[in-house]
C-alpha cells in the first residue's frame, strides 16, 4: 500500500475536530473499537483500520470533506455497502473513510423517461422494488443485490446473470452527479439517452472509486417481459456443455441468462437450496429466456435441439414462477454453499472467450491438483465470466498464500487465451499486482494520467487497480526497505 | 466573405500536408514526429462526417484510410476486431453472412452532408458516436465497443478493454474515445460487440396523428413489454417556407395506405412472435379504429434504411441541427419551438432533427438555451450558406469543460490532435 502518512496518525484528533466543524460529531467514528467494523470488505483476507469514519449525509458535506482532504493531503477511501469482492474499499491506516452509507434515498421514480434516480446508498434490489408495481425493473443484478449498493455498483460496473442480454451497469446508467477531488460538484448524464463530449459517465463506471465519489444515480428501468423460462440442462462432459454455449450463440439465440456450474457446485447448491439439479452431471447449464409467449416457446424449442445435438442428460424446463426461481436459487447461493465444502473459500473473477472453456477448466483441475486445493467453478457461460471458488482452511498454514498463488495463476491463464483479469469483481488491492500481465507501460501510464487529471495528488481510494512499488518493465518486484524504494526519482505505478 | 468564414473555410491541401499511414507503426511514427515538432493534425477516416464540428486549419492531415481491414472476426465469440479505416460497409456485408450486426444502427451520414451515401469508416462511427433509430433499445456506439488500440498524441500506442463482453480491468477507455472526435487519439483498431440479426421486421404505421398523439403512442409502445426496437414520428406540420424536408416524397412506399404524418413503430424478431406482439401493440394502444398500415419486411427495411441514412434531408440546403432531450420534455420543446422550424423525432421522442430556414447564431442559441434548460443539448450537424459558422457546435457547461481539458491533457498535451474539433481550448 502506498507510504503511510504517520504524522497525520498522531494528529488523528485534530483532523476529527476539524471535521466536526463539517458534519454532525455523531457521523464521525475514529476510536479504534468503533472504526474496527471498517475494517475489510468482502474481500476478508486484507482488513486494515482506517484512521477516520465519516458519514455525510448530503453532496455539500462530501464536497467539503473532499476539499478539507486534497488541502491537507488526507488520502480518502469511499466506501458504499462494503461488499466488493476485490479490496475495492479496503481503508489504510492514514485514511478517511468515506461511508455513503446515510445516502440511502430513493429521490424520484419518473416513469415518462423510465428511469429512477437514487442516492448511491439505495441497495440494488430496492430499485427494482420501488418500481415494480406498474411493472418495471432495473436489469443488473449483481448476486449480492439485495446488499450492494447502487453506488457501489456504479462505481465497479456490477453486471450479473442477465447481462448478456440487458448488459452491465454501464449500459443501464443514464446519470450520476459526482463529487471531484477538489470538491468540485459535477452532473454527468441525465435523463438523455446520450450525453455529448467526453463520455465521462463511461468512464468513471467501473473506475472503483479512484476518480470521484458518487452521491447521486440515475439509472434506466425496463418494462419486465411478458414471459420467463427456465431451463435446466445437465451433461456428461464439460466440453458438451461448453459446444452447446457456443453453438446456441451461433444459432442466433441471446438467452436473457446462461449459467454453468460444474459437478462440485451442482452438488453443493443442491445441497444448500434443493434446487433440483441433475446431480449426476458433470456440468448444467441454467438458460433463461424472455419475451413474449411465442418467442419464448420457440426458444425453448430451438434450445432443446442444441443441447440434444451436444449429448445432453437431462433437461427441466421450468413450468412456473416458482419453479424457475427455484432453478435461479442455487445458483444464487453459489458462494455460501461453498461454506458446507470447506471453512474458507476465495472467489475468482475472470473473463475468458466462451470457445476457451474447457481449456481453462482443464488447466484449472490442473492447477488444483498442482496446489493440492480443491475447486468449484461457477461460470456466466454467456458472457464468458468464470467464478473459480477456491477451498482452503484459513487455519492451516501458508494456505491463504497459496490459494492467492493459485487464483493468480488461473487469472493470468485468462489473460493467455485472450481474457481479461476481472470481469465484474474490479482489480481493487487483489488484482493490482496482475495488471502488468495484461497491460504494458504505455497502457498503465495512459491510465495513470487520466487518474491525476481528476485527482491531482493521487489521494481518492489510494493504493487500488494499478501496481505502485513495481515496474512493469522486465524488472519484476522491487525491494523495499524501510519504505524507501532504490533510486526514488524514478517514476514507479 | 467574413473574418470568421475566411477562418474558417477548408483550407487548400496540397498532397504534401496529406498523409497516408500504411501500418499502426507508421501512425506512431508520424504523430511521435509531430509531437516532437508541435505540428497539429487533422485526423480523417474516409471524410463522410468532416464537416461535423469545427473546421479545422492543420498543418497536415492523417487519413486512416490504409488502415483497412477485417483482423478477426468470431461469430461465436460475438466480436469483430476491425483496423480502424475498415468500412463500415464491408464490416456489415462479412457480418451478413453470419446473420450478424452491428446492433446500434449505424448512421449515413453521406448523402446529406456529400451527396453520396458513405456510413464512414469504423474510426469515423466510433469517433461520432451516433446510434441510430435502435438506440433506446440497445444502446449507442459506446454501448458495443469492447476494445481499441490507438496512438496518444504523444505518439504513444495504447490500448484498452479486450474482446470480452465482461470486462472491468482499468478504466473503461473505449467509452471515453467514443464520441470524443478523434480528439483524444488516432484509433488504429477497434473491437466490436456484434449481435445475431433479428429473423425478420414489421413495421406498424399510425396514420395521419398530431404530435401530441403520435408521441403518447410511441411513448406507450416503449413502455409496453411488446419489445419494439424502432419508434419515429414524421410530422407533415408545421409548413414552413424555404423548408424542404416533405414526408410525401421520402416514403413513397407500395404498403402505406394513407397520407399524412407518419407515426411508425418497428417490431423485430421472429415471424410468429412479430405478429402477436403487434396485435398486442394494436389493441394495447386501442388504435384498431385508426388509419393503419403494416410494412411487410422488405418495406419495413426500406422504411428504416431512409430514416438511417436521413433521407428527408436530402434536399435541404438549410441548417440541420441535432437534439437529444428527455423524453417526457418532447411536447414541450416543440410548443417552445413555435412552428419555426420543420422536425422529425425518433428515439420515441427522445431526438429530435431540426431543419431551419435563414437560421441565425442568435436563432441557434435561443434553441440551445431551451433545451439545455429542459435537460438536453444540441449539435450542429450541418451549416447552411445562411449560417456558415457557429460558435459552438456542440453543447457544454463550464465545469465539464474543465474536467474534459483536464482529460485532452492526460491523453494528447499538446493539442496536436484534431485542436478545437469540439471546443475552443480542447
Amino acid at each position: 500500500m502506498p507510504k503511510i502518512d504517520r504524522k497525520l496518525i498522531s494528529k488523528k484528533e485534530e483532523v476529527a475536530n476539524e471535521l466536526k466543524k463539517i458534519i454532525k460529531s455523531e457521523n464521525i467514528l475514529y476510536s479504534e473499537d468503533e472504526t474496527r467494523a471498517f475494517e475489510t470488505d468482502g474481500l476478508t483476507a486484507y482488513k486494515q483500520k482506517p484512521l477516520i469514519v465519516v458519514f455525510p449525509e448530503n453532496t455539500k458535506e462530501v464536497s467539503k470533506i473532499l476539499s478539507y482532504c486534497n488541502k491537507n493531503r488526507i488520502k480518502v477511501v469511499p466506501r458504499g455497502s462494503g461488499t466488493g469482492l476485490s479490496g475495492g474499499a479496503l481503508p489504510t491506516e492514514d485514511c478517511i473513510l468515506l461511508c455513503l452509507g446515510k445516502f440511502n434515498k430513493i429521490i424520484d421514480i419518473d416513469y415518462k423517461n423510465r428511469c429512477v434516480v437514487a442516492q448511491p446508498g439505495v441497495t440494488n434490489l430496492s430499485i427494482t422494488h420501488s418500481v415494480e408495481e406498474k411493472g418495471f425493473y432495473y436489469a443488473p443484478d449483481p448476486s449480492s443485490q439485495i446488499a450492494c449498493s447502487i453506488g457501489g455498483n456504479v462505481a465497479e460496473n456490477s453486471g450479473g446473470v442477465h447481462s448478456l442480454k440487458y448488459g452491465t451497469t454501464t449500459n443501464n446508467l443514464l446519470g450520476v452527479q459526482v463529487v471531484f477531488m477538489d470538491g468540485t460538484i459535477s452532473r454527468l448524464g441525465g435523463k438523455t439517452y446520450d450525453s455529448e463530449g467526453y463520455d465521462l459517465l463511461g468512464l468513471i463506471t467501473g473506475s472503483e472509486g479512484l476518480l470521484c465519489v458518487i452521491t447521486e444515480v440515475t439509472v434506466k428501468i425496463l418494462k419486465k417481459p411478458q414471459t420467463v423460462k427456465a431451463a435446466l440442462i445437465g451433461f456428461s462432459t464439460i466440453e458438451d456443455a461448453g459446444n452447446c454455449v457456443s453453438d446456441i450463440i451461433s444459432n442466433g439465440i441471446i438467452p436473457s441468462g446462461m449459467e454453468m456450474m460444474d459437478k462440485a457446485l451442482i452438488h453443493a447448491t443442491d445441497n444448500f437450496v434443493k434446487a433440483g439439479y441433475p446431480r449426476d452431471a458433470e456440468a448444467m447449464l441454467i438458460i433463461e429466456v424472455d419475451g413474449n409467449e411465442i418467442e419464448v416457446k420457440e426458444l425453448m424449442e430451438r434450445i432443446n435441439k442444441i443441447a440434444k445435438q451436444n449429448k445432453l442428460t437431462s433437461i427441466k424446463i421450468s413450468k412456473s414462477e416458482k419453479q424457475r426461481l427455484k432453478f435461479w436459487a442455487g445458483r444464487k447461493a453459489a458462494f455460501p454453499a461453498c461454506g458446507d465444502m470447506a471453512p474458507d473459500y476465495y472467489c475468482m473473477d475472470g473473463t475468458i472467450p466462451r470457445g476457451k472453456l474447457a481449456e481453462v477448466l482443464k488447466e484449472i483441475k490442473r492447477l488444483s491438483k498442482k496446489y493440492n486445493l480443491s475447486v468449484a467453478n461457477a461460470f456466466h457461460a454467456g458472457d464468458g465470466n468464470l467464478h473459480p471458488l477456491i477451498m482452503y482452511d484459513a487455519n492451516e498454514k501458508d494456505s491463504l498464500e497459496k490459494t492467492e498463488k493459485f487464483g493468480s495463476e488461473i487469472l493470468k491463464y485468462c489473460v493467455k487465451v485472450g481474457g481479461v483479469l476481472t470481469g465484474e469483481h474490479g482489480v481493487g488491492v487483489e488484482k493490482r499486482e496482475l495488471m502488468c500481465e495484461m497491460f504494458n507501460n504505455n497502457d498503465i501510464q495512459q491510465q495513470i494520467k487520466i487518474k491525476k487529471a481528476l485527482d491531482l495528488n493521487s489521494l481518492l481510494n489510494p493504493g487500488k487497480v494499478y501496481p505502485i512499488l513495481r515496474k512493469c518493465a522486465e524488472e519484476g518486484r522491487v525491494h523495499v526497505h524501510k519504505g524507501n524504494t532504490k533510486f526514488p526519482d524514478i517514476p514507479r505505478f | 466573405m467574413s473574418i470568421k468564414e475566411t477562418q474558417n473555410f477548408p483550407t487548400f491541401q496540397d498532397s504534401d500536408s496529406l498523409e497516408y499511414p500504411q501500418n499502426e507503426q507508421e501512425v506512431e511514427n508520424l504523430i511521435k514526429k509531430f509531437y516532437k515538432s508541435n505540428i497539429p493534425i487533422e485526423l480523417i477516416g474516409s471524410g463522410s462526417k468532416r464537416k461535423i464540428g469545427k473546421t479545422l486549419q492543420c498543418t497536415k492531415t492523417l487519413s486512416l484510410s490504409k488502415l483497412n481491414g477485417i483482423i478477426e472476426y468470431l461469430p461465436e465469440e460475438l466480436y469483430i476486431k476491425v483496423k480502424a479505416g475498415t468500412s463500415i460497409k464491408k464490416i456489415e456485408d462479412e457480418l451478413k453472412k453470419k446473420k450478424q450486426q452491428l446492433v446500434f444502427e449505424p448512421i449515413d451520414f453521406g448523402h446529406f452532408l456529400n451527396g453520396q451515401s458513405d456510413y464512414g469508416t469504423a474510426a469515423g462511427q466510433v469517433a461520432c458516436n451516433i446510434a441510430g433509430p435502435r438506440r433506446f433499445k440497445v444502446g449507442s456506439v459506446r454501448d458495443h465497443i469492447l476494445g481499441f488500440k490507438g496512438v496518444n498524441g504523444r505518439g504513444e500506442i495504447i490500448k484498452s478493454g479486450g474482446v470480452v463482453v465482461k470486462n472491468v480491468t482499468g478504466y473503461d477507455l473505449s467509452k471515453l474515445v467514443c464520441g470524443s472526435y478523434g480528439t483524444l487519439l488516432a484509433l488504429t483498431e477497434i473491437t466490436f460487440k456484434v449481435l445475431p440479426a433479428p429473423e425478420t421486421s414489421k413495421t406498424l404505421i399510425i396514420h395521419n396523428q398530431k404530435v401530441e398523439k403520435a408521441c403518447y403512442f410511441l411513448d406507450s409502445s416503449i413502455n409496453s413489454s411488446n419489445d419494439i426496437s424502432g419508434a419515429v414520428f414524421f410530422p407533415n406540420e408545421p409548413k414552413v417556407p424555404g423548408c424542404s424536408i416533405n414526408i410525401d416524397d421520402t416514403f413513397k412506399l407500395n404498403d402505406l395506405k394513407y397520407e399524412g404524418s407518419i407515426t411508425a413503430i418497428r417490431i423485430e424478431g421472429s415471424k410468429n412472435s412479430i405478429d402477436q406482439r403487434i396485435k398486442s401493440l394494436i389493441n394495447e394502444l386501442k388504435i384498431i379504429d385508426l388509419n393503419l398500415s403494416i410494412l411487410e419486411i422488405h418495406q419495413s427495411e426500406i422504411f428504416w434504411n431512409k430514416v438511417k441514412s436521413l433521407d428527408f434531408f436530402f434536399k435541404s440546403k438549410n441548417n440541420i441541427i441535432r437534439i437529444v432531450i428527455p423524453p417526457s420534455e418532447c411536447i414541450h420543446l416543440i410548443y417552445l419551438l413555435a412552428n419555426k422550424f420543420k422536425y422529425c423525432l425518433d428515439w420515441g421522442g427522445a431526438l429530435m432533427w431540426l431543419e431551419a430556414f435563414e437560421l441565425s447564431e442568435e436563432m441557434f442559441e435561443a434553441i440551445r438555451r431551451k433545451v439545455v434548460k429542459l435537460g438536453g443539448y444540441v449539435t450542429m450537424i450541418k451549416n447552411s450558406r445562411y449560417l456558415p459558422y457557429v460558435d459552438d457546435v456542440f453543447t457544454i457547461n463550464i465545469e465539464r469543460f474543465n474536467i474534459s481539458q483536464n482529460i485532452k491533457k492526460s491523453f494528447d498535451p499538446k493539442r496536436i490532435l484534431n485542436p478545437g474539433k469540439m471546443y475552443t481550448g480542447i
